[in-house]
């Protein structure tokens, strides 16, 4: 199925156009806010490694290498859309419009960070593997049955792919012609087993046959190929034409989590080889060189302003207020029962009397 | 929330209705008065679901709003999360409680934790509606009653109506609560008997038990399939000169526990009755409730008469699993001579 599902491209490895399809659209000012969108949460996800091994974070979920997916993804949205990521999606939800200071007290462990900011459809990720993807469905059939234009996006990884959830999300979306797209990136681990273990199967894309409808395998490493085919797919969907899966083939560079150490389960010089050949940001830069928009001092100017930012949202989850014990029972439901009400009361007891 | 005692004075006409057919009556009276109000599950379209509980509701509100769906529970329940949370009221149908098994991960780390996890910005306000319980001679795995599973999972409540009145009530007050809430209906009582059901929009208070009949000798505490099963024994039990207070819980999360308190530290004895294995069963938290409440009350150990810690059997003998009216007599006799 390699054969029929090939990976799409758009802008090679080198940074040289191969596809012409989408000339006309890829304007200067496009170009440059993929580039700012990829360095931004490059910057992030790095500072949050680097914030998590100095103990300052909790265990993370790192992403590098899957910017172009995320970011490209995120930015084919339209502002009311619903967004349903997983905990290694938050460059796309910062793409979307995530609050930066809430992504990282999300990983800090707390629940302050799955609020969404105001007015934006941001689902807390998902934690358990492909439990998102039927209220993807749900929610872009809740769009349907209100007849709006918006669209819903799911993420998910390979192995999400092996998940009975998976296969019922994407069946309800086909049988109701949900207006959502199954985005998935292929980074070709689940935590340490390959795709070879996870599937027979030679693509994921090609799992859409099953659901009729479109399965799309791009080079997820490629911010125009992603950007470009997520909007065709948001587009079919808000024109009535039912869901996409689209299959962005990428790579993590890192670990699964920082708990985890990608050399025991893989040879990691195949992601030094694939960071200096394949790499999202780097590919982006050397198309904007060949087509004369390398601009050095507008580089400097949004890495000072990136590193601004980031510095800026490190300080307000630092100086964020101290997690309050009423939201360990307050939030469960919208009254409390007795008996959350009792347990309550006796814990503050408790500790007014330990005080 | 409107509470039992203030429809007394409304004007309203009733119906001699079954349980099955209350529920129904539930159902289109929430379809009527809320556009959000969706019905989904398998079957419950043309064939008004398999047990007749959504009969006509398809033809009279479209498939828009009782909707067929795939044979997935962890779909049908999985894609209401994503309409509950935008703004649709889901009333799902699990054919059969021995049938949730494949939605448990959707409704432990998804539909009873959403609020809790975004600190309310997104609600799961959703019904789950499942037929439990054994005793109709149903094939293998149609018969579980596995209420404990639920309410031991934080963030959802748990209801189990017993009669046509409260089920109609009580289905209403759960489509109307805020927070997603499992209703079970016992299979059994489904079309045991007719009540006067009143017509149109009330509801029961979710967390109230009714006290069935009153008796200063020993509390029976029970729900759903059980309650005519230990108003037999109270029957058996009066006309050996012992009067039993029969409670019918009606909500399993959160319970009832006033009603249940005061019932005890009268009568000083207690018999739990529950379908549902023993260890790890409902029965060991209305032990708690009045271990917290009632304890220098207690005249004797309290009795539990339950179904036993074995998968429950192929139905030739069903009815050796199942409590019976005999062995809740056993029990009040144990306890009145303790």
């Amino acid at each position: 199925m390699t054969v029929e599902f090939p990976i799409l491209q758009i802008v090679d490895e080198n940074g040289q156009l191969v596809n012409e399809q989408y000339r006309d659209q890829m304007t200067k000012e496009l170009v440059k806010e993929f580039y700012y969108n990829i360095l931004r949460i490059r910057t992030f996800d790095r500072k949050a490694v680097s914030l998590q091994r100095q103990g300052r974070l909790g265990t993370y979920a790192p992403f590098e290498g899957q910017e172009a997916s995320q970011a490209g993804s995120a930015m084919a949205l339209d502002k009311d859309d619903w967004i349903f990521p997983t905990y290694r999606d938050h460059g796309a939800t910062l793409t979307f419009g995530a609050g930066m200071t809430r992504t990282l007290l999300y990983w800090n462990g707390r629940v302050e960070g799955n609020v969404p900011e105001e007015g934006k459809r941001i689902f807390p990720p998902a934690v358990p593997i492909a439990t998102q993807i039927p209220h993807a469905a749900g929610a872009a059939m809740a769009e349907k049955r209100k007849g709006t234009n918006n669209a819903v996006i799911a993420y998910f990884g390979d192995g999400a792919t092996s998940e009975g959830d998976f296969h019922e999300g994407l069946n309800f979306a086909s049988v109701f012609q949900a207006p959502v797209v199954f985005f998935n990136q292929n980074n070709r681990f689940a935590i340490s087993v390959p795709i070879e273990k996870q599937m027979n199967s030679g693509t994921i894309a090609q799992k859409a046959l099953a659901y009729d409808m479109p399965g799309v395998r791009i080079d997820g490493n490629d911010i125009f190929a992603v950007y470009f085919q997520v909007l065709e797919a948001l587009n079919r969907a808000r024109n009535g034409l039912g869901p996409t899966l689209i299959e962005a083939v990428t790579w993590r560079y890192g670990a699964h989590t920082t708990s985890d150490d990608p050399a025991k389960y893989r040879d990691q010089s195949e992601s030094e080889t694939i960071r200096k050949t394949q790499d999202p940001l780097l590919r982006i830069e050397r198309y904007m060189k060949s087509n004369n928009l390398w601009d050095k001092e507008w580089i400097k100017k949004i890495t000072e302003e990136i590193t601004t930012e980031v510095e800026q949202a490190v300080r307000g989850m630092e100086q964020f207020p101290k997690p309050n014990v009423n939201d360990l029972f307050d939030n469960v439901f919208e009254k409390p029962t007795w008996t959350i009400a009792e347990q309550k009361e006796q814990y503050l007891q408790f500790t007014r009397r330990e005080a | 929330m409107m509470i039992e005692k203030e429809l007394v004075n409304r004007p309203m006409g009733t119906n001699q209705l079954t349980l099955v057919q209350a529920i129904t009556d539930g159902l289109r009276t929430m379809l009527k008065e809320d556009d959000s109000v969706l019905i989904l599950g398998e079957d419950v379209g043309k064939n008004g679901g398999v047990f007749r509980a959504t009969e006509g509701l398809q033809e009279q509100f479209g498939e828009n709003r009782v909707m067929d769906t795939p044979l997935s529970e962890a779909g049908i329940v999985g894609t209401s999360i994503g309409m509950a949370v935008n703004g649709f009221k889901p009333v799902v149908e699990i054919q059969f409680l021995g049938f949730i098994y494949p939605a448990f991960e959707q409704i432990m780390t998804h539909v009873s934790r959403i609020r809790m996890r975004t600190m309310g910005s997104y609600t799961v306000p959703m019904v789950i509606r499942a037929p439990y319980g054994a005793g109709i001679r149903a094939p293998e795995v149609h018969s579980d009653s596995v209420e404990a599973l639920f309410t031991h999972m934080p963030g959802i409540k748990v209801v189990c109506p017993s009669s046509a009145y409260d089920a109609k009530g009580l289905l209403i007050a759960a489509i109307e609560d805020p927070d997603p809430v499992l209703f079970l209906e016992s299979m059994r009582s489904y079309r045991a008997n007719r009540e006067e059901v009143p017509e149109g929009k009330y509801m029961v208070e979710i967390g109230k038990g009714k006290k069935l009949q009153d008796g200063d000798d020993v509390t029976l505490i029970t729900w759903g399939a059980m309650v005519p099963v230990a108003l037999k024994a109270a029957e058996q039990a009066r006309i050996q000169g012992m009067a039993c207070d029969v409670i019918d819980l009606r909500t399993l999360y959160p319970i009832d526990k006033d009603i249940i308190a005061e019932s005890v530290q009268k009568t000083g004895r207690a018999v739990i009755i529950h379908e549902a294995q023993q260890t790890g069963g409902l029965g060991n938290d209305i032990i708690s409730i009045i271990n917290d409440t009632s304890f220098l009350f207690l005249k004797s150990p309290i009795e539990r008469v339950t179904g036993f810690d074995v998968p429950v059997p192929f139905f030739a003998l069903e009815d050796k699993y199942l409590p019976t009216p005999q062995r809740v007599m056993k029990a009040i006799e144990k306890v009145m001579h303790f």
